[in-house]
């Protein structure tokens, strides 16, 4: 293993020796190479992987005359392939353009821009080869959906370095908050406030879903500090098993919370789940009052989908900013030190268990959110949706996309729970059909992200995006043995 | 009298304030157990025994598994996650082996012991192979990494084991044959016990004194000591460190091994699922016993088998298997929080 390692470790210093003319002509041949095999098997294949390489060499040229011609040239091929991929590219390359002072906004700027407009312009878009079409607005609800927990899930994993790996516990919290208080659930009571799309005299309890985000992202909170407060003091892999073994009780509880201590009381429905779950919405009065611009009734309205994307679309926002503005913050610094190195950040008066709590509350909160929104979209909750799978899940987001990092914890979840949706199905249709195979793709979803888990943790411990300071971390090592005299 | 009372209950105010609130509540639960387990055997003694013959068999099987958490752990400081898959792989070879390839059925005389010891040792070999295969991809390249970065790779290769068993035997249940019989050892006074149990304990016992004997007695057992009491100073006196981990993955990987033909015999089915929740109830008994301590994994083994074969087969006030899971986590959440360091662990920083 060492030899090998040592070995490929010499070749890669004596190719880097070679003249520049040399390594190119090398790295164009292998490239040309991989086009002309990939596009044997399906053309479109070929053709996107020639485009990505061409658009990837786009750096090494110096003169931006050549650069610039040798775009009009991509953007007007791709136009009369295919019209949406090339006003894609084109967009992409007029970006790199802008000087960088402009591009600080204008990048994301038009990344919101087209994802608000994405419900539009979706049904006109190419099939991606390899993975199929874009995704259908709902599956874009699920996306943001993961997004939020993802970068909720983040706060404890990437800022505060606390390996949660029962996040699920939160999603469940969320959902069952949202479940009990918009559902028919205890129809002894009988209580509405701002409920939408049920009868006034409807029984159980009927409160706006607006309400009960907010009331769900508290309730989950509280759990994650009650969760925390025993456990905290525990450090690494001893806290991972702890949360491990809550993420298990959690969906237990609303597996077997039909007949609770045998009273016969009935608190989630067991595994019936509970459904249905009243839909969001503003109500007659707010919507008349804005002209219809605020939607009375999210499942009664013709644009279901796009309504449930955009308000999506609102709370992943809101997380992005808040955990933008927490990681700058006194206590998101706080939680970068515990991260670390725990003793250092004790002595420097940094107290321990309150920055812990908070972290866990705060990745609570949005996990809470996210499981609650959830929940109201599909209009039901299981108790089958709450597997040990779903935490791993979550957590390979954060690791894939690059733990710390905002950014690269959006793309990370956005292409997983695309995978999951839609992607692996069509990228294991297209594996069977053009290489002659007979795997069913989707079955083996968590041993392919096990595959990811253990690369990226051996080839490229923070992530594909990472933050430039937990690159140094893993890459320069941080101290991070428990120093026995400080305990005792 | 009055002035006297307030002296007297002064120091004692004192004292209960001096044991804090977490010990109390600890011996509260101890208590409130022992009456629970007191009060089923006191109401249904038959009953009760044989649930308790029942959890000595299961606990059996889960000392071998936590015995394999425990070596690795107390070598690596690693929870290694894909021990009960590894453990599911042998249960599947087991079966491949025992019913596919030596045609054993409920029948056979006495050739087919050898054959059932030939499966143990293949699935021991080849559980001890993998063992080591895993720790050479996923936990030998990250020795100098963070703590938390092979505890990673370690749920990669969990996943990746059991859809190695999902590839390999499909998403259903395989059902074994019952291979070993289920006549009759003893049956007095409404309690029966049964070969299968039996022999399961057979098994178990020399595997855990020829393992005792291994770590306590032999040259490889003391490298392995020295190397988990401190890898740099082990080096220098000239262990080969990774060796010996190889080592201690192949040995935990082999007592897996043993464990998986058992539970399939024992149990009668297998599926590719089964590894990480077993796994997960033998790392409890393993910390509950005080991780990096091998007679504690035994010991805590028992207890999980135990609690388990109580919670499912008492008559009085038993939650039922609905909740077997939820109870196994408490008392590893009750351990970690009230008891770190286990029932015969040392104290360690991570729990101070």
């Amino acid at each position: 293993m060492e030899d090998l390692r040592t070995g490929v470790r010499d070749a890669q210093n004596r190719f880097r020796e070679l003249p520049q003319a040399t390594r190119w002509s090398v790295w164009l041949g292998l490239e040309a190479l991989l086009v002309v095999v990939l596009g044997s098997l399906d053309l479109s294949l070929g053709v996107g992987a020639g485009v990505v390489i061409t658009i990837a060499w786009l750096n090494k040229i110096r003169d931006p005359r050549i650069r610039l011609g040798i775009e009009i040239a991509l953007v007007v091929f791709l136009l009369i392939v295919s019209t949406s991929a090339g006003v894609l590219v084109a967009i992409g390359l007029a970006l790199t353009w802008l000087p960088d002072v402009w591009k600080r906004l204008a990048v994301p700027g038009t990344a919101l821009a087209l994802v608000i407009g994405y419900p539009y312009y979706v049904g006109h878009l190419f099939t991606i080869p390899l993975f199929g079409a874009f995704p259908s607005v709902r599956t874009g609800v699920v996306m943001l959906v993961y997004v939020m927990m993802a970068l909720g899930l983040n706060v404890v994993v990437g800022y505060a370095g606390l390996l949660d790996l029962g996040y699920v516990a939160f999603y469940a919290m969320g959902a069952y908050t949202v479940a009990w208080f918009a559902s028919l659930q205890f129809a002894h009571h009988n209580f509405h406030f701002g409920a939408v799309g049920v009868a006034p005299n409807l029984i159980g309890f009927h409160i706006s879903i607006w309400l009960l985000l907010v009331l769900a992202g508290i309730l989950t909170s509280v759990t994650g500090v009650i969760i925390g407060l025993p456990t905290l003091r525990l450090r690494g892999d001893y806290l991972a098993i702890v949360t491990l073994g809550f993420g298990e009780i959690l969906p237990q509880v609303a597996r077997n919370g039909d007949h609770l201590f045998g009273t016969g009381f009935n608190l989630t429905n067991g595994p019936n789940g509970i459904t249905p779950i009243d839909p969001p919405g503003f109500g007659n009065t707010l919507s008349n009052a804005t002209g219809g611009i605020l939607p009375a009734n999210y499942l009664t309205a013709a644009n279901s989908d796009r309504l449930f994307f955009w308000t999506g679309l609102v709370l992943v926002l809101i997380t992005v900013f808040a955990s933008w503005r927490l990681r700058d913050s006194r206590l998101g610094r706080a939680w970068i030190a515990i991260r670390e190195d725990e003793t250092a950040a004790a002595a420097m008066g940094v107290p321990l268990m309150r920055t812990k709590t908070w972290a866990y509350a705060t990745g609570a909160f949005f996990g809470g959110i996210a499981g609650a929104y959830f929940a109201a979209f599909k209009s039901a909750t299981f108790p089958g949706d709450f597997f040990f799978n779903i935490s791993v899940f979550i957590l390979v987001m954060v690791i894939l996309g690059g733990m710390g990092n905002i950014w690269g914890v959006i793309v990370g979840a956005a292409f997983l729970a695309y995978l999951d949706q839609a992607g692996l199905a069509n990228t294991g249709a297209w594996l069977n059909s053009n290489l002659g195979l007979k795997i069913d793709v989707p079955l083996y979803e968590f041993g392919i992200f096990g595959v990811i888990l253990l690369v990226v943790m051996l080839f490229r411990p923070e992530g594909l995006i990472p933050s430039s300071r937990r690159k140094a971390e893993f890459q320069e090592g941080v101290h991070d043995e428990p120093l026995y005299d400080v305990q005792h | 009298m009055a002035t006297e009372a307030q002296t007297t209950s002064a120091p004692l105010l004192g004292r209960v304030k001096g044991l804090g609130v977490v010990p109390v509540l600890g011996f509260t639960l101890v208590a409130l157990l022992v009456f629970w387990i007191v009060k089923n055997f006191y109401e249904f003694p038959a009953d009760s025994t044989q649930v308790l013959l029942i959890g000595v068999t299961t606990g059996a099987i889960y000392a071998l598994v936590a015995l394999g958490y425990t070596l690795v752990y107390g070598i690596l400081e690693l929870i290694n996650f894909a021990h009960g898959d590894v453990f599911m792989l042998g249960g599947m070879i087991s079966a491949t082996f025992s019913v596919q390839v030596f045609g054993l059925g409920t029948g056979g005389g006495i050739g087919k012991w050898f054959l059932v010891l030939a499966t143990l040792l293949i699935a021991m070999g080849f559980c001890g192979l993998i063992n080591t295969t895993v720790e050479l991809i996923a936990y030998r390249p990250l020795r100098g990494a963070p703590r938390l970065v092979p505890l990673i790779t370690a749920i990669g290769m969990s996943f990746i084991l059991q859809n190695v068993g999902l590839a390999w035997k499909g998403p259903n249940f395989i059902s074994i044959p019952s291979i070993l019989p289920h006549s009759n050892v003893f049956s007095i006074g409404g309690v029966t016990y049964t070969w299968n149990k039996l022999i399961v304990v057979f098994i178990t016992v020399p595997v855990l004194i020829g393992l005792v004997y291994l770590v306590q007695n032999t040259r490889q057992g003391k490298a392995m000591r020295a190397t988990a009491q401190d890898k740099d100073a082990a080096a220098m006196m000239g262990i080969n460190v990774n060796r010996t981990i190889s080592f201690t993955f192949l040995i935990a990987g082999m007592l897996a091994g043993a464990a998986g033909l058992l539970y399939a015999l024992y149990v009668t089915n297998v599926r590719y699922d089964q590894g990480f929740q077993l796994g997960l109830i033998a790392f409890t008994a393993a910390v509950f016993g005080g991780i990096g301590n091998l007679p504690g994994a035994v010991l805590g083994a028992l207890c999980i088998g135990l609690i388990q074969a109580f919670n499912e087969g008492f008559n009085w006030h038993a939650p039922g298997s609905d909740w077997t899971q939820s109870i196994v986590f408490a008392v590893l959440i009750l351990i970690l929080v009230f008891r770190p360091e286990g029932l015969l662990g040392e104290r360690t920083p991570e729990g101070a």
